[in-house]
């Protein structure tokens, strides 16, 4: 690739490594496979008395959430800590944004503040993409979630939990079951099994739930849950996201659970050491029995610990990849 | 320039290290190498000793200095120290000590993990580069390299010594 390719994807730098991480669509499998790698040791690092590495001194990392969020705002937070980055977190939706402050202004405030990464999530499909667009040089994008497009660290704290439980991708079934059609982590997830190899990727949802041309990812969808689980080595559930719903898509969330929600009856239908993954938060009782969530086959909260590695993980590899930009432009410019 | 070989320096520097251990009344110290060339060195160390202890690994690449330089090693491995290390008298192994930096990054790094009762640094090769107060306590050779010279131990088995030129435009 030359450096001057104009096509160059906005998440790469000239030498290809990451800069900003928006989405998993179009990253190759070995980008994919370093992330996995490097997070596995931030995980090391996470169960020493000192959970902190000296990466990000210095710089400031700024959390820029348009929209609610527990889980991801913390692990981000932790995980920009456990770097020795400043942190700070504006839940944009309370303050100026409510005020009528557009997108760009936000941003350029924020830059005022001398910040070197964002992370975002908005409500809207795109925001982090438009961003990292329009951000000044060697500043580093990182999708907290966007609308129904990506959420691309959900999408690999996922593949570092299916990898560190059941090893090489190449072997696995793995199902995706419920909300697929408001569910960015289930696009987020197909993406990166299918660039990382996985054989066979199902999606089980009512059809109404379902995205136009769903097929498109290289899955197989199943309508019928029982049908769709038989001997899956993984099982993904997605919460029913009850706010996006405009209304009609379901009778009724009981319906739903008769007919879709994992019970433990349904999961002896996957493969006995098959496991249990939920992105949270789980409602319990519409689309997960507690006794599933719960259960020896559940590994739900060891995918908030992966997160905090895989946030990790990809914040230094972009902050990595900003610097290598910086010095490629300085020669550069020496050069001319 | 003829490269020492690492098979015959590592009898002198098991020798050396057992007679240092030894006057300062230290029994059953813990061994650490730094990837890569410093595990490959402290197995074939420890082999030379006739010990089988643990052997721990350190990757500093998240303790680097040049983070903002060089960026982030694109192999970084997990660290592994299969022992604790509080109030425990380490060897900490390396193959080539050349600035100093990397020794360190993985002294701050050792001490994340705990407070160790002493260090002692072994050395294949020492480059007479220094760029820190940092020195060897057991060394196999010294040798210094001619500007644009990079030397690079090849490994596991067998472990050979590799001389580089830059290639400077």
């Amino acid at each position: 690739m030359t450096p001057t390719t104009s096509k160059r994807p906005l998440q790469l730098n000239d030498q290809g490594q990451l800069r900003h991480f928006l989405s998993i669509d179009g990253l190759p499998r070995e980008l994919l496979t370093e992330i996995l790698d490097t997070a596995d040791s931030f995980l090391e690092v996470g169960a020493r008395a000192v959970k902190k590495v000296p990466l990000l001194r210095g710089k400031t990392v700024c959390n820029v959430f348009f929209e609610n969020s527990t889980r991801t705002r913390t692990t981000f937070e932790l995980a920009a800590q456990r770097l020795s980055a400043d942190v700070i977190t504006l839940n944009v939706s309370t303050s100026s944004a409510s005020k009528g402050e557009s997108l760009l202004d936000t941003l350029r405030n924020l830059e005022a503040m001398a910040a070197d990464m964002f992370v975002v999530r908005h409500g809207d499909s795109g925001a982090a993409h438009f961003i990292a667009e329009h951000v000044c040089p060697e500043v580093a994008v990182i999708n907290g979630g966007d609308g129904r497009h990506a959420h691309p660290t959900q999408g690999m704290l996922d593949m570092l939990t299916i990898r560190r439980h059941k090893g090489d991708f190449s072997q696995l079934s793995v199902a995706i079951v419920g909300d697929i059609l408001h569910s960015r982590v289930a696009r987020s997830n197909m993406l990166a099994l299918k660039a990382l190899g996985c054989p066979d990727i199902r999606v089980i949802a009512p059809k109404t739930l379902l995205p136009v041309c769903v097929e498109q990812y290289g899955v197989r969808v199943f309508t019928d849950l029982a049908e769709g689980l038989k001997d899956v080595d993984v099982v993904i559930m997605l919460r029913l996201q009850k706010e996006r719903m405009a209304g009609g898509l379901l009778p009724s969330e009981g319906e739903f659970y008769r007919l879709y929600g994992l019970t433990q009856q349904r999961l002896q239908l996957a493969r006995p050491d098959a496991i249990v993954m939920h992105p949270g938060p789980i409602n319990r009782g519409v689309e997960i029995e507690s006794a599933v969530a719960d259960g020896a086959q559940s590994v739900i909260l060891n995918q908030v610990t992966y997160g905090i590695a895989i946030r990790m993980a990809v914040m230094s590899m972009a902050m990595s990849g900003q610097n290598a930009q910086r010095l490629l432009n300085l020669e550069a410019g020496e050069q001319n | 320039m003829t490269l020492p070989s690492p098979a015959e320096l590592l009898p002198k520097m098991a020798a050396d290290l057992q007679r240092s251990l030894q006057q300062r009344g230290i029994e059953n110290p813990c061994f650490i190498g730094i990837h890569s060339g410093g595990v490959w060195v402290a197995q074939a160390l420890l082999k030379q000793l006739g010990r089988n202890d643990a052997l721990g690994t350190l990757d500093v690449s998240f303790y680097r200095d040049d983070f903002s330089q060089n960026g982030l090693h694109p192999l970084v491995r997990p660290s592994a120290l299969p022992f604790s290390i509080e109030d425990q008298h380490l060897v900490l192994i390396d193959d080539v000590l050349m600035s100093g930096r990397t020794i360190r990054a993985a002294l701050n790094e050792l001490f994340d993990y705990g407070r160790p009762a002493s260090v002692t640094l072994v050395c294949m090769l020492d480059l007479n580069a220094h760029e820190l107060p940092i020195r060897p306590d057991i060394v196999g050779a010294t040798l210094s390299l001619a500007d644009g010279e990079r030397i690079k131990l090849l490994g596991p088995t067998p472990l050979s010594f590799e001389l580089k030129t830059l290639v400077t435009n």
